[in-house]
């Protein structure tokens, strides 16, 4: 079974030369540290920058350059400013390559539950509707079951929706699965030490396995 | 074209109870914090507040929230602020959230002069409850509407006496869409210089859509996610 590090850094594996990839909070950001060194791949924050660099080191923190979690960040070479027009323009044309996001609840058709728990604060969407509704490649970090034991992997997602038909790969503790445009979670990976019966237990929504199912490597 | 103003209490002298502000910044990153502490020592009341947050409970918005100022929040994210909470709750303030691509377009579309835009962000979801949904090349979008604002408060780094703007990192964010979006847009800055001494080329909103600008005091600038990594 994988840790949150371990997750993160499965999903470093789908990032590649050239992309410019959008990271959610949470495990998502953890996805920077396993981006292989000399690999040039550029991290927009949509608060309005191409170009995320590391934390500052202590006393370098410049309240005017933050991410989208509101965290103080630094920039790197060829980094670029704008506004928050434009950063959801360049989302919605289809020019980030990749994000990747965490979800409360995925669907067998891929839709996408992860801003709102009816009866419970309500602290808004965010970003996150814009993002589902426009990336071209959506994969998604999180857990398998959630802290009661239940899947997160649904025939239909029983929370508020946050986009519809936009999740293409979920990678959790457990496994690493395709969403098929026909509906269906197909078994790509298992983790280390995890068989697909364990899988299979924990996935309440359609699980497809063709033949032999690999192991991760990581 | 003169459009200096001495103080942030004259800038905002004339907002008049229950009026439509749009203010600037993303998180406590580039937020009008003159014009806000102007706006409780001028105790404005009913206010609608279309804002991409809502500060944080001693800070930014949340100063005007603890003053019973705001009716209305329209925003996309309104974590990290109990009082905010707790007014929601006891049904003292109404909020609408909407996603952040569309705040800032419909934003943009205020600011170019178009009456509505059409963005895929809540197709399928609550968001698009009443809304008309279109189709284009296969993929629905969601008919959203410019805002109307009656007063549009910004915060710039730099700024000329014509009221051109220039914003530093990413205070940018909301600020030019909101500044753009106003009737009435008041702008205050860290540094005030007289037209001429600005680049043309490095003007990030033109003067054309500031109507009062001046030079702020004592930004605190306040961090809400301090984080640093070690020196090696």
């Amino acid at each position: 079974m994988l840790d949150k590090n371990g997750i993160a850094k499965r999903i470093a594996k789908e990032v590649k030369q050239g992309m410019y990839v959008n990271l959610g909070i949470g495990i998502p950001t953890l996805v920077a540290n396993y981006i292989p060194a000399g690999m040039d791949v550029v991290l927009q924050s949509e608060n309005g920058l191409l170009g995320i660099g590391p934390f500052p080191f202590d006393g370098d923190e410049d309240p005017d350059l933050i991410n989208a979690g509101k965290q103080t960040i630094t920039t790197v070479p060829g980094s670029s400013f704008f506004d928050s027009a434009m950063s959801f323009g360049m989302i919605r044309a289809g020019k980030v390559d990749l994000t990747i996001l965490g979800a409360m609840e995925v669907s067998e058709t891929g839709d996408i539950a992860n801003w709102k728990i009816p009866g419970k604060m309500v602290k808004g969407m965010g970003g996150a509707m814009d993002l589902v509704a426009s990336a071209r490649n959506i994969i998604v970090a999180m857990q398998h079951v959630n802290k009661a034991g239940e899947s997160k992997l649904l025939p239909q997602c029983e929370l508020p929706l946050t986009g519809i038909r936009c999740v293409k790969k979920i990678v959790t503790e457990l496994a690493v699965l395709d969403v098929l445009p026909e509906g269906g979670f197909r078994l790509l990976e298992r983790a280390p030490g995890i068989s697909t019966e364990q899988i299979r237990n924990a996935t309440k929504g359609k699980l497809i396995v063709e033949g032999e199912i690999p192991e991760m490597v990581l | 074209m003169n459009k200096v103003v001495h103080s942030a209490d004259e800038a905002i002298h004339d907002i008049p109870d229950n009026a439509v502000l749009g203010l600037g910044g993303f998180g406590l990153c580039g937020i009008p914090e003159n014009s806000i502490s102007a706006l409780i020592r001028k105790g404005t009341k009913g206010l609608t507040c279309i804002s991409n947050n809502a500060g944080v409970d001693d800070f930014g918005i949340g100063l005007m929230l603890q003053t019973r100022q705001v009716k209305k929040m329209i925003s996309s994210y309104v974590g990290e602020n109990a009082e905010f909470e707790r007014q929601l709750l006891s049904g003292e303030l109404e909020v609408s959230l909407i996603p952040q691509g569309t705040l800032a377009t419909r934003l943009l579309a205020a600011g170019y002069g178009m009456p509505a835009i059409f963005t895929p962000a809540g197709v399928g979801t609550e968001v698009a409850e009443g809304k008309e949904v279109r189709r284009f090349n296969d993929k629905d979008y969601l008919l959203e509407m410019a805002f109307d604002i009656d007063f549009s408060i910004v915060k710039a780094w730099k700024g000329d006496t014509h009221g051109n703007l220039i914003f530093r990192k990413t205070s940018r964010n909301f600020n030019p869409l909101i500044a753009m979006a106003g009737k009435i847009t008041i702008a205050e800055v860290e540094e005030l210089v007289p037209a001429g001494e600005l680049d043309p080329d490095h003007i990030h909103l033109p003067g054309i859509y500031v109507h009062r600008i001046f030079k702020g005091s004592g930004y605190e600038k306040r961090i809400e996610q301090r984080t640093i990594r070690p020196r090696q």
